[in-house]
């Protein structure tokens, strides 16, 4: 699968993406799907500065973005998949196949509760991933490929401590 | 000769913004090396968003009066941060990928306008690079 990673990280492209997942994973290119990113060249720009030269970004909205991914996962080359929001990935993940979603940076903003180091959710965030999950998507939580990735039972029973 | 006390401290010049603890050991590396580590004031990403990283650095800017930032990753979040004060405040300079050599070159320069100094600092700081060895060891295998 050309795909190898599902991520939601509010910060997109940064050093844990490209550096931390990219170098081990060998990836090619990455898919930012965000529908604001998508609208605007100076965002985009933003983000290709991030991005080293042997690696590719594209920017999709959301519709785009369905309409692509077995495109994308025909690739020669390893992918990633970024969005900043649980909401975009739970909309791309109820149009086109999503198996399985890295919650990578999700981080304190008012509403949220602490779950781990580096993901706070709303109430209606955690709604968003239990329903991801109950329609067959492995929801997991890993910032690193180092650490261990967390099943979605455990982060939602977490309480900051990891 | 000046009267009133002690002279207030002096206030930070440029920012260091970096992953983990990097930036308050830039700040500490510089301040032994030449007692100047409060021209700078360390950032870290320890715990924080896209959105807390950029008014993070916003308020820093506005409190200290600096206009540099230096920042470890090019394509680093504390970078895109600061590209985005950019967009908004044009006198704000940045630096990605700052080394120690970078900063005791702009910390040691004279003063000047932000933008050249901190063109000097990154040129240094190129020029600063080494490497060394390679050799094979004596006894090592040769391959032909």
């Amino acid at each position: 699968m050309a795909i190898e990673l599902f991520r939601i990280d509010d910060r997109l492209v940064h050093g844990q993406v490209v550096v931390g997942w990219g170098q081990p994973l060998d990836i090619g290119f990455i898919v930012l799907v965000d529908d604001d990113v998508a609208a605007s060249e100076w965002e985009q720009d933003l983000y290709r500065m991030g991005v080293p030269p042997d690696m590719t970004v594209t920017f999709e909205s959301v519709a785009s973005a369905a309409q692509q991914l077995a495109r994308y996962q025909a690739d020669r080359r390893r992918g990633i998949v970024l969005t900043a929001d649980i909401g975009t990935m739970a909309r791309l993940a109820a149009a086109g196949p999503v198996p399985a979603v890295n919650i990578g940076g999700v981080h304190h903003k008012s509403g949220r509760t602490q779950r781990l180091r580096y993901v706070f959710l709303t109430p209606e965030e955690e709604a968003a991933l239990r329903a991801m999950a109950a329609r067959g998507v492995t929801v997991t939580a890993q910032d690193v490929p180092a650490t261990r990735p967390m099943p979605l039972d455990e982060v939602l029973d977490a309480r900051g401590e990891h | 000769m000046s009267e009133g006390g002690d002279a207030p401290p002096p206030r930070p010049r440029a920012v260091v913004a970096a992953h983990g603890d990097l930036a308050a050991g830039f700040v500490s590396a510089v301040a032994q090396i030449t007692g100047r580590g409060d021209a700078l004031v360390p950032l870290t990403n320890h715990g924080m968003g896209g959105e807390q990283l950029e008014q993070t650095l916003r308020e820093t800017l506005a409190a200290s009066g600096a206009r540099l930032v230096f920042t470890d990753l090019p394509g680093g979040s504390w970078t895109i941060a600061a590209r985005r004060v950019q967009r908004t405040d044009a006198s704000v300079v940045l630096v990605a990928g700052v080394s120690l050599p970078v900063l005791l070159a702009w910390v040691t320069a004279a003063d000047g306008d932000a933008a050249s100094m901190a063109a000097d600092a990154a040129e240094k700081g190129r020029r600063a690079l080494l490497v060394a060895g390679g050799a094979a060891a004596p006894g090592a295998a040769g391959g032909d």
